[in-house]
């Protein structure tokens, strides 16, 4: 492993800022997270650190500033800090700066200062009773910034104008919860650069953002890190973020890195089997490759010729092989017809006027950002909203507003999978519970029957029959999505409505879940509603594909139509703002 | 912001009616007549007639109400069957020792409970916070009486004789005017209470120490002080307070036993007599004052939480 890093990763050392080697963490328990971890993180450069969620990635990130989560200690290895020559916190000279077993209080003025953090959650990391400007200033109070408080003001209006926020003095005494997600995952990158660091540990900070503000974020940290020579480490689970931002990309598998270089050998040669089948699940615009699981079956096409411009190749490029495509358009009735749809909250419309229709084995893609009201029109269509004007009918019958008052056959045959698996599942339940409840509401098959139709459901996601008696709390994210899956097909419905179903899911786990879904298609004749905000899975779920922006349907038609000639410019920002590989 | 709590106040003040209903269709339900209790098994009929009438006894229920509830906007709370004179008289005296046993009880429970809570939060998990935990516990488990017994035990009778057992109070002298007689009723009142603010204050800060924004607040360099006293702190105010308004609320009503116990001359005691006479007035003065007690300290528990919240204080 040492090797990896010795071959590609070696650099003039005075460029070097932060040098990891064999760092080994482990939990209290005895279990190893990290088993001899090796990093360089070199100055102007972004070192994008990849992997599955479980993989180490975060606990190697916060070991770049000495920290570890409650439950994690250092066991061995070393994390050294190659201050900048006239850096104030270096005293040690040209030698470096051995983190691991520094005391908490140098550590404490490294933080923030040397060495900086952008957490993955801005809703959840900045303070909610602090203003945002204080917290930026906090950081420049307690490094000690500057010659008086002037300073740092300053500082503060410099910083903010720099991730191009505004720098007023009304802008900064606004409270996090008043700024929106972009907005809020900023004042995080102003707060990480106002000290000048060296170094900066970037922990998925896109991930959450829809498409266009991780365009802009991600522009920010680019021109950020280039303009402060600043040594970058950008921790994700998704390749293609790197690629576009990334110079140098490391791959980490349980705790262990095993490929190490710079992104065009790892995206054009990968070396390791996991990297090819972690490349094997990026969904890709052109909709050209079969999404594969890295846990699944090791992957057998190579991927390599698409890595460039598959937005532009798209149009030469034949139909999505992923999915079924059903011959027919036109003749046939349409299963479900969603007309002059209407719903607002308040004063505030959420729908304008939606209309579309789904036919049998059809899957039609909802795509919007968060607030486009792509949630909100699911939940009508489920009949989870009661108050909605319009009209929403099933084979020809127009569906009460309310599930309540809609028949146990309507009900059936409308299914809705929710965005997060860790909360949909109750967690006191078996698996085999969850699934049954359909069942038992449905009340049409006696008791001990039912049994075998929550195996066969299991069986049909690929789960197996010995989940039945497990809970939610021994499985993964991707095999409680399943789960889901499962107790939505349970009462052999004809449409699924899939609510961001992967959003919450690492790239590989999301192919696993869209593999899943085309074959249910297949074999089931399923209708799906993909609703979500990703347009890189377009061609790989989808025949149709319906644009929301602010409650109004801006685009809308098969894939192919929609992808190679948008109509609308906000279909043209978002193809644009997609990262490829 | 202010609109939110303009309307919590008019909420407060709908439930006090709605108390006031309730105390005073109780006490009618109570049998017995207060113009014989006044005057005694000889009076003649005459004599009753014309007190039931200056009582408004003769009068129907709802304008008895109307006028009783007239009674207290203005300071009156009625007359006293046992004495014969204004309840307002009586009582106003008893309600000063009272609020002065709670305040006592509350400037000692709250910063001690809200400190020692925090202080077993940063040590979740250790000897310290284990310890903190069961003696919590075993205090929360312990009736006041009981408490209170023990207190005198060590403190006034077998153990040490330093504090007085019981209260003095001379005619025409306040209770505080000998402050160590107030010391044993305080202790036992702030006892009770304190087990409660510190289990809340631990479970807050507990889950608030875990939060995002204090990790992010430590990988910003901040000092753990000012993690703690800045970033977290806030945090735990709103629930805690919510807390610290039950218990002071208890409070009101707890005073009755611990009164009881020391003999100390407050509103426990003075609803104690009234029941054991059938002062109808009284018991629904009191009543209606201690009720008063709970919905002000819940209606101040929720302003804290209002202000410590810039979601709610930004809104409107």
């Amino acid at each position: 492993m040492s090797g990896v890093t010795a071959e590609r990763g070696w650099r003039p050392q005075r460029d070097a800022a932060l040098s990891m080697r064999g760092l080994r963490v482990a939990a209290r328990g005895g279990a190893e997270i990290l088993h001899g971890v090796d990093l360089t993180l070199t100055r102007g450069e972004i070192l994008g650190l990849v992997g599955e969620s479980g993989s180490g990635k975060t606990t190697a990130g916060l070991a770049c500033l000495g920290h570890f989560r409650s439950g994690l200690a250092h066991t061995a290895g070393s994390v050294r800090l190659e201050p900048r020559p006239a850096s104030s916190e270096a005293d040690d000279g040209g030698e470096g700066l051995e983190l691991m077993g520094l005391p908490t209080d140098r550590l404490r003025r490294l933080r923030g200062s040397c060495v900086a953090y952008i957490p993955q959650d801005p809703a959840l990391s900045l303070n909610p009773v602090l203003r945002v400007g204080e917290q930026i200033r906090e950081v420049l109070d307690t490094h000690g910034y500057g010659e008086s408080t002037g300073d740092r003001d300053a500082r503060v209006e410099e910083v903010l104008a720099d991730v191009g926020l505004p720098s007023t003095a009304e802008y900064r005494r606004k409270w996090p919860h008043q700024l929106s997600g972009g907005q809020q995952q900023r004042i995080g990158i102003a707060m990480a650069f106002a000290m000048f660091p060296d170094v900066l540990i970037l922990d998925e900070p896109t991930t959450g953002l829809d498409v266009s503000t991780q365009s802009h974020v991600l522009d920010t940290i680019r021109s950020m890190t280039r303009q402060h020579d600043v040594a970058s480490l950008y921790i994700t689970h998704d390749l293609a973020v790197v690629a576009e931002l990334a110079d140098r990309i490391a791959v980490m598998l349980r705790g262990e890195l095993v490929e190490e270089g710079t992104v065009q050998q790892v995206l054009q040669a990968p070396e390791h089997p996991y990297t090819r089948r972690l490349l094997d699940a990026v969904p890709d615009l052109a909709g050209r490759k079969v999404l594969t699981a890295t846990g699944q079956l090791p992957a057998a096409r190579p991927s390599g010729s698409d890595a460039d411009g598959g937005k532009a190749t798209g149009g030469a490029t034949a139909p999505s092989e992923t999915g079924p495509r059903e011959p027919e358009p036109g003749r046939e009735a349409p299963l479900l017809e969603v007309k002059h749809l209407r719903k607002s909250y308040g004063r505030t419309p959420v729908l304008q006027d939606v209309g579309f229709s789904l036919r049998t084995g059809e899957s039609t893609m909802v795509l919007g950002e968060s607030g486009s009201g792509k949630t909100t029109l699911s939940r009508c269509v489920a009949g989870l909203i009661e108050d909605y004007e319009g009209s929403i009918a099933l084979n020809g019958k127009e569906l009460a507003a309310s599930t309540r008052k809609r028949s146990n056959d309507e009900r059936q045959e409308i299914q809705y999978i929710f965005q997060s698996p860790f909360s949909s599942l109750n967690p006191r339940r078996s698996i085999g519970q969850s699934l049954s409840v359909p069942l038992e509401m449905s009340g049409k098959l006696p008791a001990r029957e039912r049994r075998g139709v929550v195996e066969d459901a299991l069986d049909s996601v690929r789960l197996g029959r010995s989940f039945h008696d497990r809970r939610p709390g021994d499985l993964s994210g991707g095999e409680r999505q399943r789960a889901a899956i499962a107790r939505a097909l349970v009462n052999a419905p004809s449409v699924l409505i899939c609510d961001e179903i992967t959003s919450a899911l690492d790239v590989s786990v999301q192919a696993s879940i869209i593999d899943l879904l085309n074959r249910l298609r297949s074999e089931r004749g399923l209708a799906l509603l993909f609703v979500t905000h990703n347009i890189t899975l377009a061609r790989h779920v989808a025949d149709r594909i319906v644009v929301l922006n602010q409650g109004v349907i801006v685009d809308s038609g098969p894939v192919d139509d929609v992808l190679e000639n948008p109509t609308h410019d906000y279909t043209r920002e978002l193809l644009s703002n997609v990262p490829t590989l | 912001m202010v609109k939110l709590i303009l309307k919590r106040l008019l909420v407060s003040v709908f439930i006090l009616l709605a108390v006031s209903v309730v105390v005073f269709a109780a006490t009618l339900l109570l049998p017995g007549d207060p113009a014989r209790a006044i005057l005694g098994q000889q009076a003649t009929e005459e004599r009753l007639a014309a007190l039931r009438t200056e009582m408004h006894l003769d009068r129907s229920p709802v304008e008895r109400y109307l006028l009783w509830l007239g009674g207290l906007f203005v300071g009156n709370f009625g007359t006293s069957t046992t004495t014969g004179g204004p309840v307002a008289g009586l009582l106003s005296e008893r309600i000063g020792a009272s609020l002065i046993l709670m305040l006592c009880a509350a400037a000692i429970a709250v910063p001690v409970g809200v400190a020692i809570g925090i202080y077993s939060a940063l040590h979740r998990g250790t000897r310290r916070d284990q310890a903190v935990t069961w003696s919590t516990l075993t205090l929360a488990a312990l009736p006041e009486f009981v408490i209170g017994i023990v207190l005198v035990t060590l403190f006034a009778t077998s153990v040490f004789r330093v504090l007085p057992a019981v209260t003095m109070s001379p005619p025409g002298q306040q209770v505080w005017e000998i402050p160590s007689q107030l010391i044993l009723p305080t202790l036992t009142l702030a006892l009770v209470v304190i087990p409660y603010i510190i289990r809340m204050m631990r479970a807050t800060m507990a889950e608030v120490m875990d939060s995002g924004f204090v990790e992010m607040a430590r990988l910003k360099g901040v000092p753990e002080r000012q993690v703690i006293l800045r970033h977290a702190f806030p945090h735990a105010i709103g629930p805690v307070a919510q807390v610290i308004a039950i218990q002071l609320a208890w409070l009101a009503g707890g005073v009755v036993v611990v009164e009881y116990l020391f003999r100390y001359p407050g509103l426990g005691q003075a609803l104690i007599d009234a029941v054991a006479f059938r002062d109808v007035q009284v018991v629904q003065a009191v009543s209606i004052i201690i009720a008063a007690v709970y919905v002000l300290v819940n209606l101040v528990a929720d302003v804290v939480g209002i202000l410590a919240n810039p979601k709610l204080r930004s809104a409107s």
